[in-house]
């Protein structure tokens, strides 16, 4: 119950004889003492000595574990005021103590994965009251992460894996086997389904996971929920079926059939025939923005926003016949693989491509992009397949080849890499989630009855589903997903209720088409082309510049010494003062550059996306 | 001059006297009266000539001696005016008396100064608005503290609560509360038992007290601890003042040999935890520096050298002449820092060493631009690898001029040009541009080496066919020193084979082997001499390109080895068809160059994008002489408006990305872009907006806690405005605004002073 705060700063050194010379300090509320206390036993003065004494060490030990707990350095500025008022820790009526007093403790590396706040750049000298706002969204930073961090310990889930015995190569393990191996419910997930009927199957997972739609060539469409086997519908439209697609929810799919565009409900009707889009070859559905992006023989890229039935634009890529196409999960953005061996990157917003890649020389057959949005997969004609670098580089960052070239790829929730190669299904594995897979060896394959066709992994379950000429195979990949969906997102388990409820929330967070780009946080950025023109136009209504800094003007003084000369010297002082500094920076900044200049050839970027930042 | 009036006077006043004295006498005779009264009157101007004599010309009053039937107002002469009345003289009594003085000295100092005009109304009224406005605003500014700490507070809630009581401990909650059932009388007895509280509150009074404020005598220790410290800051700053000015040069040596003493056992101490970190401190530098400088012990001095001339025959003498020369050593010794670079070569050896390996190796080694040739040029390159490169790893130190080597190098070589011979329209469209120089020598060497070549060709052939019988026994070891070669390579360093000079074709058998042991490199000459086109004239340009990234490279990067992918082997296949295959796909693609449309498209994009010089030059212009005359330079570089720089490309160094730089105008609609009111810069913005406030991106309580509103009223509340109560201050009601606008102050003395002042001026 110390009050009085010791004072700061240089302590003075007799501070002990201070101390002793300080008589203790009568309060008072001492007289009261003498009065009656209110109701139960009546604590003298030397009994309530004792208590504070028994006191004192819990306390100090309390503060301890605090300060050791408590990642943050500075003291927390946003603190309940209840706290600050009441630090004496509460005495419940059985003496028992908290073991753990305090939140608990938050290791400092998981809760920088949630940091944003890119402290890369240093800021110039602020004012007080800018200073106050920084320090109060840093503050809200940490505790943001602090709690990010301290709730991943709700994401229970394992990923599975598969480890073969000391030496064994996992690849030789095959499906049978895992099959064998694994409980009944996932062994139920490995199935073939025969049709060579129809022809060579697209197929596509639906976003939980749960629904599995296909299209064989020769016009044949079924949606099943796959768990249960349960079919949805089956139909023939008659025409050939180039790619299948689900929207939003399982509920609709779009086919790209011979000449334009159908949707299909679950039911198998036909609800719309797009004919603005006609001989589509490839889908993809963006479900941030509700945007099914379509890719036709004519050359064009079409968005159509599926949530009001508009197109949104249509983009000439102007590389003749596309039939190469993927999305970037991380930011929307849709990547072509074209025949001269390029891959464009486009957004809806730009006319043109965002960047263009020349990563193969052979026309390039397929493209993949991880979930995190940093490696793109490409295989081309001349029978290589490389990981290129998507943060801001774009360079190989391994590539190999393959006997006879991968057809189809596809990318797991956990960053397993899928190459379909005839009839061949090959799987590579990295070190762990995010990180690049290793080309030197496949982590497992699996020989088909057919030719591949088409390749995706489901999200939320350890299974790759193969559409090839014979069919469709689900094959199960331990560790390939994601173990712990978020259930107000993508709920694999929800009921129809709650899926119009998520339908309704997806749609009123519907992001804008035009929000499309190479950074997907360039929304957290100041638009600053804008800024410095209006900045300009003020300047020139106003003739002058309101933010400028006022010329210094010397202060009058008196007893003769404001006069005219020293007023100039005194000025003349200042401006030299303001000179110097200036040329003392960019003299800093001259050798800062030399400085860089060095170092750049070996040193890596300080974060990838830099080079978007102006 | 007034005196010098007076002295006139006088004299005037003496010869009308003398003028005066006749009649006088005459006068005298006739009126006694008159003569008298005469008389008088003179001695009166007298005595006033005499007076006057002392400068001030004193008027006496005109005294009105008998009274007058007509007394006009106007009438008053303003004779005695320079009298003034005193105001004490009215006071003062027929008989002096002492106790009146003390009033009389009050009045007087009344009366000493003058009552000033009063001022004019509007003056008037300004200096009272000025004075309340200071008032107000001293009397407003006691909120700031509070107005600052609402304005930054993340929440308010209205109305304004005031302090809310301490804590209610359980205890408290509880009092009211008995035990009923028979297990909480249970509980309840253990705990009388066991002496532990049950009912009695955890705080004392006065510890609840204590809670709440803070005594009386505590504050003032505390004001006294706190002005102690003050106080004692300032000595210290005082001290620290004086200190520094004080200019004694042998203080100033004292003060320095401390420090250096100071950071000498800094040192060590820092030594004896970390010898590492106290090896690169600076202090011993220094301390070297200055014995390299100075000619200390370096024995060169009158004394030392003396001592030298006795060491011959005195052991102590050279004991010490020892020592000084082991202290210069042991001062000007250079520490060594252990070197990184010996530990690294180890190191990437070791990694040669540790490279997997592996049991199938495809060493792609493009040798076209078409990469359909990958397959087809490289099974040969293969071959002929595998069959030299274990006859000469043993060889490999006497790489002379052995027949083996020679013929071995070129087929290598060979690839390139077989496919030279075999594209003459790619070489049709490599030739008209700038590169026409290298391809000349290109067809140079080739004749040369044409007999060469066909020669090894057909080697080449048969050891193919040897090749593909050994195929399955392949070296392992060869492949990974293949790979980590090629990563040591530069990356532009290479010397594309196509602009290979002659001499240095025909020393091709002693670089044979090094180009063996390192993976033939896909270049081709069409690609190779467009890329730099400019890079051969000048070095300096070509050194600022080798830190681009190769195209090359990306596009034939080698692969990390094969190990086949499942269960289907396909490499069996190979054979005989092959070549069919790749005669095929070279029809194919006959004109088909890939890197270089690109690199078209990327420098067409680069130039559309770069701002255009402006030339204001106006036709004729200049010439004035002559039709046709090209002005001069400088006048062409004063009328040439230079567009403004823009910043580097995001694809600069980036040889095989087309970044676009447009700007996305739909996307920036939703952008910031204003900057708020503390802000300054976007940099400083720009963080606060950085972490995302929704759900999404955050758990439930900090979404709640992000989106806090700032203000919260409770609803059927009145809201009264915040009073001094409210915030703690148990000021009086005087330091509210409200009294000051009653009742304004008198003004302060201060104020009067200020008043006057601005009055006279």
């Amino acid at each position: 119950m110390e009050t009085a705060p010791k004072p700061g700063g240089d302590a003075p050194p007799k501070k002990n004889k201070l101390q002793a010379k300080r008589k203790k300090p009568r309060r008072y509320w001492e007289e009261e003492e003498t009065a009656p206390t209110p109701a139960g036993a009546s604590p003298g003065p030397p009994h309530s000595k004792k208590r504070k004494q028994e006191f004192r060490p819990q306390r100090s030990k309390n503060t301890l574990i605090q300060k050791k707990s408590w990642i943050s350095k500075k003291p927390q500025v946003s603190k309940k005021p209840r706290e600050q008022r009441n630090p004496e820790p509460q005495r419940t009526l059985s003496g028992a103590q908290d073991p753990f007093p305090g939140p608990a403790p938050v290791p400092e590396e998981a809760a920088l994965k949630f940091r944003r706040i890119d402290k890369s750049k240093k800021l110039l000298h602020s004012k007080s009251k800018t200073r106050s706002r920084l320090e109060v969204a840093e503050a809200e930073e940490k505790e943001t992460s602090v709690r990010a961090a301290r709730s991943e310990l709700l994401l229970a889930e394992e990923p599975g894996f598969l480890e073969g015995e000391d030496g064994e190569d996992t690849a030789k393990i095959r499906q049978a086997d895992i099959v064998e191996a694994v409980d009944i419910a996932s062994a139920a997930k490995h199935f073939d389904l025969n049709l060579r009927q129809f022809g060579p199957y697209r197929l596509n997972y639906s976003q939980t996971g749960r629904h599995l739609a296909f299209g064989g060539r020769r016009g044949h469409v079924a949606a099943l929920d796959w768990v249960t086997k349960k079919l949805m519908c089956e139909i023939n439209v008659m025409e050939a079926v180039r790619d299948i697609r689900f929207l939003h929810s399982e509920a609709l799919i779009a086919v790209a059939q011979n000449r334009w565009l159908h949707i299909y409900d679950n039911q198998g009707i036909e609800l719309h025939c797009i004919r603005r889009c006609d001989r589509i070859t490839r889908l993809e559905f963006l479900p941030f923005h509700f945007l099914l992006a379509t890719a036709s023989e004519t050359g064009f890229l079409t968005y159509l926003d599926v949530s009001v039935g508009k197109i949104v634009t249509a983009l000439n890529a102007r590389a003749g016949r596309l039939d190469v196409m993927t999305q970037n999960p991380y930011n929307a953005v849709i990547h072509l693989g074209h025949s001269n061996g390029t891959v464009s990157l486009w957004s809806p917003a730009v006319k043109e491509p965002l960047a263009k890649i020349l990563c193969h020389r052979g026309a390039v057959r397929t493209v993949a992009v991880d979930s995190t949005g940093t490696y793109m997969a490409t295989s081309a004609l001349d029978h290589q397949l490389k990981i290129f670098d998507l943060r801001g580089t774009f360079q190989p960052l391994s590539a190999r080849t393959l006997p006879k070239g991968a057809g189809y790829l596809a990318f797991s929730q956990r960053g397993l890499l899928a190459a379909g190669m005839g009839d061949v299904v090959n799987v590579w594995a990295g070190q762990g989630k995010g990180s690049l897979p290793s080309l030197e060896q496949p982590y497992l394959t699996h020989r088909l009855s057919g030719h591949v066709h088409s390749l995706q992994f489901c999200p939320f379950e350890d299974v790759l589903g193969v559409g090839h000429s014979g069919g469709i195979t689900s094959m199960l990949v331990p560790g390939a997903a994601e173990p712990n969906f978020d259930g107000l997102e993508n709920n694999p388990y929800r009921s129809r209720k709650q899926r119009q409820e998520w339908e309704v929330k997806a749609l009123l967070e519907k992001v804008p088409a035009e929000l499309i780009c190479l950074d997907p946080r360039a929304l957290a950025e100041v638009d600053v082309v804008t800024l410095e023109q209006e900045k300009k136009e003020r300047m020139e209504r106003l003739g002058y510049d309101p933010e400028a800094k006022a010329p210094f003007q010397p202060k009058p003084k008196q007893k003769g010494r404001s006069s005219t000369a020293s007023l100039v010297k005194r000025k003349r002082k200042v401006m030299d003062e303001e000179h110097r500094d200036k040329v003392r920076q960019s003299l800093e900044q001259q050798q800062e550059q030399q400085k860089q200049e060095k170092t750049k050839p070996t040193g890596t970027w300080p974060s990838a996306l830099d080079r978007f930042v102006r | 001059m007034s005196a010098a009036g007076a002295a006139e006077n006088l004299l005037a006043l003496c010869q009308q006297e003398e003028l005066v004295d006749l009649p006088k006498d005459y006068t005298v005779s006739t009126s006694e009266d008159e003569g008298d009264s005469d008389r008088e009157w003179k001695h009166r101007k007298l005595l006033e000539a005499i007076r006057s004599l002392d400068g001030k010309s004193r008027w006496e009053s005109a005294e009105r001696s008998e009274a007058h039937l007509n007394m006009s107002e106007f009438n008053v002469s303003s004779e005695g005016i320079g009298d003034k009345l005193v105001l004490a003289d009215l006071l003062q009594p027929s008989k002096a008396s002492s106790s009146l003085a003390a009033v009389r000295k009050q009045l007087k100092r009344v009366q000493s100064k003058t009552v000033e005009l009063p001022l004019c109304a509007e003056e008037v009224a300004r200096i009272h608005r000025e004075v309340a406005f200071s008032q107000t605003s001293q009397a407003l500014s006691k909120w700031d503290p509070i107005v600052v700490k609402n304005r930054k507070a993340e929440q308010l809630a209205f109305p304004l609560q005031k302090e809310p009581g301490a804590f209610a401990p359980i205890e408290h909650v509880l009092r009211g509360w008995k035990a009923r059932t028979a297990l909480e009388e249970e509980i309840y007895n253990v705990l009388h038992k066991n002496k532990q509280p049950v009912l009695d509150p955890l705080l004392t009074p006065a510890e609840k007290a204590s809670l709440k404020a803070m005594s009386l005598e505590e504050a003032k220790l505390r004001r006294a601890e706190l002005q102690r410290a003050r106080a004692l800051q300032s000595y210290y700053e005082a001290r620290a003042r004086r200190e520094k000015r004080i200019k004694s040069r042998k203080y100033r040596r004292a003060v320095k040999k401390g420090k250096a003493k100071k950071a000498l056992r800094e040192l060590e101490a820092l030594g004896k935890v970390c010898p590492t970190a106290a090896l690169g401190r600076e202090t011993t530098g220094k301390a070297r520096m200055m014995e390299r400088l100075s000619l200390r012990h370096q024995d060169n001095g009158k004394r030392a050298k003396s001592r030298a001339v006795r060491a011959r025959y005195d052991p102590a003498a050279r004991q010490a002449m020892q020592e000084q020369w082991a202290k210069n050593k042991e001062l000007v010794q250079k520490l060594q820092e252990p070197s990184e670079s010996e530990e690294e070569e180890g190191g990437a050896e070791e990694v040669g060493l540790l490279v997997p390996d592996v049991s199938h190796r495809v060493p792609v080694n493009t040798h076209g631009p078409n990469p359909w040739m990958h397959r087809s040029c490289t099974s040969d390159a293969r071959e002929a690898e595998i069959q030299k490169d274990p006859a000469q790893l043993p060889r490999h130190a006497s790489c002379g001029g052995s027949e083996r080597e020679e013929e071995e190098s070129p087929v290598a070589e060979e690839e390139p040009l077989k496919e030279f011979e075999e594209r003459p329209s790619l070489r049709k469209r490599a030739e008209p541009g700038q590169d026409a120089e290298p391809v000349g020598q290109q067809e140079t060497q080739d004749p040369s080496s044409q007999e060469v070549l066909s020669e090894l060709r057909a080697l080449s052939l048969q050891l193919g066919k040897e090749s593909h019988r050994l195929r399955k026994q392949r070296v392992d070891s060869v492949g990974a020193v293949l790979l980590v070669q090629d990563e040591k390579e530069p990356l532009l360093l290479q010397r594309p084979e196509g602009v290979r000079p002659l001499e240095e074709l025909e020393a091709l058998g002693l670089r044979g082997c090094l180009q063996n042991t390192g993976p033939p490199r896909c270049v081709f000459r069409g690609q190779q001499t467009e890329r730099n086109p400019d890079t051969q004239p000048d070095a300096p340009r070509k050194k600022k390109r080798v830190r681009m990234i190769d195209l090359q490279d990306l596009l034939t990067t080698h692969s990390p080895g094969k190990s086949m992918a499942g269960p289907t082997v396909i490499e069996e296949l190979e054979g005989e068809e092959e070549r069919d295959e790749r005669q095929m796909i070279k029809d194919a693609f006959a004109g088909d160059d890939v890197i270089r449309d690109f690199l078209d498209e990327k420098r067409a994009a680069v130039e559309a994008n770069k701002p255009k010089d402006v030339d204001l030059m106006l036709p004729g212009w200049g010439e004035w002489g002559g039709v046709g005359l090209q002005p001069g330079a400088r006048k062409r570089r004063r009328f040439l408006m230079k567009a403004p720089e823009r910043p580097p490309r995001k694809d600069e160094n980036l040889p095989n990305v087309v970044i676009s730089e447009k700007r996305n105008i739909c996307a920036a609609v939703h952008q910031v872009h204003a900057l708020p009111f503390p802000f300054t810069h976007r940099q400083q913005f720009k963080r606060t907006i950085q972490t995302p406030a929704g759900s999404t991106w955050n758990t439930q309580r900090a979404f709640q806690k992000l989106t806090m509103p700032r203000v919260v009223t409770k609803p059927g509340h009145i809201i009264t405005p915040l009073s001094a109560e409210d915030v703690g201050y148990r000021s009086s009601s005087r330091s509210d605004l409200s009294v000051v606008q009653r009742n304004p102050k008198p003004l302060s003395i201060r104020h009067k002073k200020w008043l006057k002042k601005s009055s006279v001026a």
